[in-house]
């Protein structure tokens, strides 16, 4: 993501300036920054008395697309899939034309400064939320695509978990448009980039590894021997470290699965009295019994394989040696015969 | 509108050409057959000088492409960025041109109010997923790039492993310069998948000369090459293709 905002010429707005909308003349004043994503800058701007955000770019294209994303998101009804959408506009400055959107403003911080504040037990609860999220964007036939802990914001109170910027957002089966190497898996080798359920997922397993790493890591040996290293060596995740695997592995077919595996966790944490080791052999029965339920998951069709195979193995092993004891006797009954005929010839 | 096929070079280098035909003039003539120049600068600690500066933004610009200098580290996410903002300018173009053609002159995408220019960015995007794709890459393999080059390879592995994950067919041609005994050397015929090139790039000696223009002209060839072998093989369907891009 850093280099991206290179590509495009970055616009310096003084606060104060005033942003007049070329087709609707809304007007809207520059308050601050608020940050810059891969396409462009979003302000913080003041409109009336609403406060609200607002991301300008040269490049209409992604502005555009980024608009494309949020409508569909405004048909899905009672969710809160990304900031709603106010206004969609040009701005004409100094000669060149700059493409702006208008969105509501999520106010509070980001996914790891807010753990970082408020402690590691809200951990759970943040990423069941996110999950759930997760879940209905997939259902509606997108992939965030871009999941990392910058781009999740939890507002409040009660605090809430909202995805911001969707740059990255991808229609089901596509190819992903943008995307973060250290929560990519084709970074790490451990999948393509074709948008699917899998693809999110497994980003919200490395934003719950980053977690415990806040200064995240890069590629050595790259692959899954890396990072159930990581999860080795940090106590935290541990409670953690099957699922994070499982959804490394694109195990989960869905984002409901996931969470009911994350819930289970949670419940068994809080019941038992130690919490460590019942709560990871508790979970390795709940994982037996959702594996079950799972028919879908790669794993899964995976596993059948492999317990296929050395069945078939041992039949085949069986049936040959049947077949060895057959030619045997059947060698043992011609010698036998020919023996017999020239023991006969000979008498005779 | 036929879904068309997208050609495109991208060069990889760190600096100023010094030998053969002025790279812009070959990036112009590649322009004109319908091919788009890209240029990627590498940069590593150091920083670029102006006049290789000004030579990559000029390939860029009269190729029709993108440029951008970039450290590296940073490298394989900014090919994949180039190629593809690069692809969606001659989709976009492709598109204008159409609309200039439904709704007279002077009109583009950029002319439409913000509702109607959603509805034109969901065929851009589907045509960005669907349309072939043919992506020459040109890296430069002069001394100073010499630990540049295995980022180079990641960079182009991972190109690969993002334009796979769409719809549309992809075609990747490798070439170095200076090559062994040429100004050019193929690394890698026509191939969907760049996988193979792992154990080429290990070979790969460096030397001192940068012929930018030269290799950028054997670009060229190496894509009518590709055109003329194929319409040996009376691949009919390919050839009104072209028309569109």
């Amino acid at each position: 993501m850093m280099m991206n905002h290179s590509l495009k010429s970055r616009y310096k707005v003084q606060p104060g300036t005033a942003v007049v909308g070329k087709w609707h003349n809304n007007q809207y004043t520059i308050l601050k920054e608020l940050g810059y994503g891969a396409n462009g800058v979003v302000y913080l701007v003041k409109y009336g008395s609403r406060h609200a955000a607002l991301k300008m770019s040269d490049n209409s294209m992604s502005i555009t697309s980024e608009v494309n994303v949020l409508k569909s998101f405004a048909k899905v009804q009672g969710t809160s899939l990304g900031p709603s959408l106010l206004d969609v506009d040009d701005w004409q400055t100094g000669g060149t034309k700059v493409s702006f959107y208008v969105m509501e403003y999520i106010q509070g911080p980001d996914l790891l400064s807010f753990l970082l504040q408020k402690g590691k037990s809200w951990m759970p609860v943040v990423f069941l939320q996110l999950l759930n999220d997760l879940a209905q964007l997939h259902d509606n036939g997108w992939v965030f695509g871009d999941l990392k802990p910058e781009n999740l914001i939890v507002t409040g109170p009660p605090p809430a978990v909202r995805c911001i910027d969707v740059g990255g957002t991808t229609i089901q089966g596509r190819a992903i448009k943008e995307f973060t190497e250290f929560y990519d898996r084709g970074y790490w080798g451990l999948g393509s980039r074709k948008a699917e359920p899998t693809y999110d997922l497994f980003a919200c397993a490395m934003i719950m590894i980053n977690t415990a790493y806040p200064n995240r890591f890069t590629k050595q040996t790259g692959g899954m021997a890396q990072l159930k290293a990581a999860i080795k060596q940090k106590q935290e995740l541990l409670p953690y470290e099957k699922l994070i695997l499982r959804a490394l592995e694109g195990y989960y077919p869905s984002a409901k699965q996931m969470r009911d595996d994350l819930l289970e966790i949670v419940t068994n944490q809080t019941v038992a009295a130690q919490p460590k080791p019942s709560g990871g052999g508790s979970f390795q029965q709940s994982g037996n019994k959702s594996s079950t339920q799972y028919t879908q998951g790669n794993q899964k069709k995976k596993q059948t394989n492999v317990a296929k195979q050395p069945l078939s193995r041992q039949t085949y092993r069986k049936k040959k040696k049947k077949s060895s004891w057959k030619e045997f006797f059947i060698i043992a009954a011609i010698l036998g015969a020919l023996y017999g005929g020239y023991i006969f010839m000979k008498l005779l | 509108m036929h879904t068309g096929k997208i050609r495109q070079i991208l060069l990889i280098t760190d600096g100023c050409s010094n030998q053969g035909e002025d790279p812009i003039a070959m990036a112009a003539l590649a322009k004109e057959q319908g091919i788009t120049v890209n240029v990627i600068g590498v940069m590593e600690h150091d920083v670029i000088d102006e006049k290789g500066m000004t030579e990559i933004e000029g390939i860029a610009m009269s190729g029709g492409g993108v440029s951008q200098i970039v450290y590296a580290q940073q490298l394989s996410q900014t090919v994949q960025m180039v190629t593809r903002k690069a692809m969606n300018q001659t989709i976009q173009g492709v598109v204008n041109r159409e609309l200039q053609q439904i709704l007279g002159r002077s009109q583009s995408m950029e002319d439409l109010p913000p509702e109607k220019r959603g509805e034109v960015m969901e065929v851009v995007d589907e045509l960005g997923e669907t349309v072939e794709l043919e992506v020459l890459v040109l890296v430069d393999t002069s001394a100073s790039m010499k630990h540049k080059l295995p980022t180079v390879k990641e960079a182009l592995l991972d190109l690969s492993l993002s334009l796979n994950a769409r719809t549309g067919g992809n075609q990747f041609s490798v070439y170095a310069f200076p090559g062994k005994r040429n100004d050019v050397e193929r690394l890698l015929d026509w191939t969907p998948n760049l996988q193979s090139l792992t154990s080429i790039f290990s070979k790969l000696t460096t030397g001192g000369i940068t012929p930018t223009g030269p290799a950028i002209r054997a670009a060229l060839s190496s894509f009518s090459e590709k055109r003329s072998l194929r319409s040996l093989l009376s691949d009919d369907d390919e050839s009104f293709f072209e028309e569109s891009v």
